[in-house]
């Protein structure tokens, strides 16, 4: 198996990640297409790290791993105090920062 | 062989993608998420990077996914309105989408990674194992690891922050520890 | 010291005096600002007698000394320096302007005590004198403009004297705005002048003239005529002479040293400095010749008929300041120069005397309302007398010899030229008329209320009004406030008006027709270049012109005497017969009218256009349209943070997908 498929798979998934963040109006909803753009990029990364025989993108697929962890850790927290003070949970109702 | 497990990662990916950003309700989306999150682990260890798919099952949808489902549960199911209050939205965001994929299809079809079209080079045995893995980390790369511990740090911190419960300002807070 | 070091001096003193008093005012009291100014003046006189002995010790060829105080190399491609130019004519007008400036401030500090704006007074009185004595003794054009520009400064500020007065400062600038056209006549003509020779320098001017022009050649013409809109201008010849009536709502002593002695003089002096100039245009010299004709014809008629005591004698100024502009035109020089000396006397002496009338009548100034102060007055009757006497010319007073000087030159020059002498007889005739028309008003006939109280020993106060308008007004600064004094109580008032008067009778005894010439001897190396300084009417001529003279002057007089006091009211059956001509004389011709209706309603509506249409339509549309445009460009950049967060997205993948396209395109 040729590594275009796995990268037009990861192109494929980056392209409804972005339609989903463009889409969707839950902010939860957001950061899980948010993700999903994450994980192809890291499809993409391991592809080429088998093509190329180097493991440097494993590495790069595992730090994306944690730097994801660590935007949906703050996210999330963010949901969770918007709810607590009984905003809108639709990011199309915040926005008080309108020019 | 290979193929049919391609194809069938691949479909798993693919139908929990769509799945993600069609479902009306938060929580399953979530759940297709996870679906989504597994079959990408099989993509992996076709790729030969054992360490990273078990990282993305235990990690990813383990860990990173029950928080999801934490606060999904917390939050409850919110009803998207129908009404689109941007105008153009709904046919635009497709329209880019669709132009993203082709043209990074074009970009990794076209002549310039030609170098793809062979399976390339033969990968030595221990490829993608954790000792590998943990060799280049504590060597090659430790600066990045040690960033990345100190990023997980900042997160932590960030959340407990953001997540505290102010009773000034909390009306959801407040109001259970009237009623407690 | 040199002449010119004692030049230097003439112009130093008045401004150290202006400068003093106008620094120090808090501190001084009253009187002894007055005092500084007077002896800043006096000092000036002092100097300027220190250069005329100076210059004297030169023989005649040499007498044009200049000196520079500072070259400023040609700055703006004009060569000129701070300089002056000291010979018999600026040291002749420094000693007349001087002089009877130092009689004026004495008078002025009696007749101005208890003014409010005293030291202003005197700070601007002096700054006059300086912008004055800086006209005469400029040696190059440039600086003359300056002298010129200065003086009409002064004289708005001292003419718009009592400053919440509308009429006076209304006044003030009509008279600013006139002495700015002339101004600008003035700089055309050097900006000219400079075309042509690329000098501004007198001397340099007067001796390249001749070799780069051709007698009577246009542009020798056209600079001419701008110098005579500037001269006229300041002279008060028509058509710019509608200022000088309106500046008598200056204060007395103000009409007295600027509307008299000096600054409408400047334009007779202006004419015979430049007269190498007037001598290659003949054509322009005979304009200003008529031109003077005219004027001091019609001023006389208009003399004889109006009511205000002040604007009698302004007129009668203008009448002869014609016959001195006629003098100086036509080649009398000595003449007309002579003239403006005793003029300087004779007139000052009649404004200064109309000043503690009009404080006896208590500020008005209508005639008709006067009568009979011959015994409350006694001083200023006989003084005034004396400076009618001299006025209409009579036999033996300076104005007489002086006025018949310039006709016996007339006459004596031939063809045309005997139209100025009898055209000047006949206004003198007008003139020996209106000049006892005042005396017998004023001093003869039923005795006014003010004239019996005053009798009694009361000096009249009235309400503080507007003499012409009637107006209230109040005694706080800037209006004349409630002292007057008259000349028989303040003895500053009499020092001036007496000195003057010796000046009226006998300062003509230095130029009496085969006799003496002292004038003419000493302007001789000024004006020997011109060919017409030659023309010296001969003693016998000169003696049937003074006898002419002498008769018209009688009968001017007696014609005065008999309408006013042998018949009296004859005047008022006068004027029911010829009413329409009355009516001509008495609106001034309609000048003021016929300027309102060709100058000031077209410049006015262009005024008006420009505002409301161009200043609101073009200009201001161009400005709106700038800030529309700028204000949509920002709306539309305002469009653009819609606070969704899901449009920003939009454009953060929008752009991500042109770049791609950006990268694709060029790398295929």
């Amino acid at each position: 198996m040729d590594i275009t498929w796995y990268l037009v798979l990861s192109a494929l998934l980056f392209a409804i990640g972005a339609v989903g963040v463009l889409v969707r109006r839950s902010p939860l909803v957001i950061l899980l297409c948010l993700e999903m753009m994450l994980n192809s990029a890291n499809l993409a990364f391991l592809s080429f790290a088998r093509s190329l025989g180097d493991q440097d993108g494993q590495i790069m697929a595992l730090i994306v791993m944690v730097v994801a962890a660590c935007e949906v850790v703050v996210g999330l927290g963010l949901i969770v105090a918007m709810y607590r003070r009984r905003l809108p949970l639709d990011v199309d109702e915040v926005r008080g920062l309108r020019g | 062989m290979v193929e049919v497990a391609f194809f069938v990662g691949a479909i798993g990916a693919l139908g929990g993608a769509i799945a993600v950003i069609g479902l009306r309700n938060p929580f399953y989306s979530v759940l297709a998420l996870v679906v989504h999150l597994v079959s990408l682990a099989g993509l992996f260890l076709l790729l030969h990077a054992e360490f990273v798919a078990v990282a993305q099952i235990v990690v990813y949808a383990g860990a990173v996914m029950v928080l999801y489902v934490f606060v999904a549960a917390y939050v409850g199911n919110v009803d998207e309105p129908l009404w689109e209050p941007i105008p153009g939205q709904r046919v635009i965001a497709p329209l880019l989408g669709l132009a993203l994929f082709i043209e990074l299809s074009i970009a990794v079809l076209g002549t310039a990674l030609t170098s793809l079209e062979s399976e390339g080079p033969t990968i030595a045995a221990g490829f993608g194992s954790p000792a590998a893995i943990g060799q280049l980390l504590l060597e090659d790369f430790l600066i990045a690891f040690e960033a990345a511990s100190l990023l997980l740090l900042l997160a932590a911190v960030g959340a407990v922050v953001l997540a505290a419960r102010r009773p000034d300002l909390d009306d959801q807070g407040s109001r259970q520890e009237a009623e407690a | 010291m040199s002449a010119t070091t004692f030049g230097w001096l003439i112009l130093a003193f008045p401004l150290a005096g202006t400068i003093t008093i106008g620094l120090t005012f808090k501190l001084l009291s009253a009187r002894t600002a007055g005092w500084i100014g007077t002896g800043a003046i006096a000092l000036a006189f002092l100097s300027a007698i220190g250069a005329l002995v100076k210059l004297l010790e030169f023989p005649a060829e040499e007498q044009h000394l200049t000196d520079t105080l500072y070259d400023y190399g040609g700055a703006a491609g004009i060569p000129f320096d701070l300089g002056i130019l000291v010979d018999p004519l600026s040291v002749f007008m420094a000693l007349v302007v001087s002089g009877v400036s130092m009689m004026i401030h004495v008078y002025s500090v009696g007749y101005m005590g208890g003014d409010h704006g005293y030291h202003r007074f005197f700070a601007y009185l002096n700054f006059f004198v300086f912008s004055m004595l800086l006209l005469v003794l400029a040696g190059n054009f440039v600086l003359l403009i300056v002298g010129w520009a200065f003086v009409g400064y002064a004289s708005y500020a001292l003419v718009s004297f009592w400053y919440r007065r509308d009429t006076a400062t209304t006044a003030g600038m009509k008279a600013f705005v006139i002495n700015v056209i002339g101004d600008i006549g003035l700089v055309f003509a050097a900006i000219l002048l400079i075309k042509e020779l690329g000098v501004t320098e007198y001397l340099a001017v007067f001796e390249q003239a001749p070799e780069h022009f051709t007698t009577n050649e246009w542009t020798i013409v056209a600079i001419c005529l701008l110098l005579l809109v500037g001269a006229f201008a300041k002279s008060a010849q028509i058509p710019f002479h509608t200022w000088l009536p309106d500046a008598m709502e200056g204060p007395t002593p103000v009409s007295a040293l600027i509307h008299a002695a000096t600054m409408v003089t400047a334009g007779v002096y202006l004419i015979a400095r430049t007269f190498p100039l007037f001598g290659l245009a003949p054509t322009a010299a005979d304009i200003s010749a008529f031109i003077g004709l005219i004027t001091l014809f019609l001023a006389a008629t208009v003399a004889m008929v109006v009511t205000d005591l002040k604007r009698i004698i302004a007129y009668s100024t203008m009448s002869q300041v014609g016959y001195m502009i006629v003098g100086v035109s036509i080649g009398a020089f000595g003449g007309g120069l002579f003239h403006l000396m005793t003029h300087a006397f004779f007139k000052a002496l009649l404004f200064m005397g109309a000043g503690s009338v009009i404080a006896a009548m208590a500020n008005n100034q209508n005639i008709n309302d006067m009568g009979g102060f011959r015994k409350s007055l006694p001083f200023t009757f006989v003084l005034m007398t004396v400076g009618a006497l001299a006025l209409a010319a009579f036999t033996g007073t300076a104005g007489f010899f002086s006025k018949d000087e310039i006709l016996g030159y007339a006459a004596e020059r031939g063809g045309m030229y005997w139209a100025f002498a009898i055209g000047g007889y006949i206004a003198a005739f007008f003139t020996a008329f209106y000049s006892f028309r005042i005396i017998f008003r004023v001093f003869y006939g039923e005795k006014c209320e003010e004239a019996q109280e005053l009798e009694r020993g009361q000096l009249a106060h009235g309400e503080p009004v507007n003499p012409h308008t009637g107006e209230r007004e109040d005694n706080e600064v800037g209006f004349p406030g409630e002292d007057h004094h008259i000349a028989e109580r303040a003895w500053p008032m009499r020092v001036g008006m007496a000195v003057l008067g010796l000046g009226a009778l006998f300062a003509g005894y230095i130029q009496v027709p085969g006799v003496d010439a002292v004038l003419e001897n000493f302007f001789e190396p000024v004006f020997e270049e011109s060919p017409l300084y030659a023309i010296v009417p001969s003693t016998l001529h000169s003696w049937i012109g003074l006898g002419v003279g002498s008769v018209l002057s009688i009968l001017g007089i007696s014609l005065a005497y008999y309408l006013y006091i042998f018949a009296p009211g004859s005047t008022d059956r006068i004027r029911e017969r010829f009413s329409g001509l009355h009516k001509l004389l008495f609106n001034k011709y309609w000048f003021d009218e016929l300027q309102d209706a060709l100058i000031y309603r077209p410049v006015l509506a262009v005024g008006h256009f420009a505002n409301d249409v161009f200043e609101r339509y073009v200009v201001q549309g161009i400005v709106v349209f700038f800030r529309n445009g700028v204000g949509g460009l920002g709306d539309t950049v305002k469009a653009a943070q819609s606070g969704f967060v899901r449009s920003y997205a939009t454009l953060v993948i929008a752009g991500f997908v042109g770049l791609a396209l950006y990268f694709l395109i060029t790398a295929s």
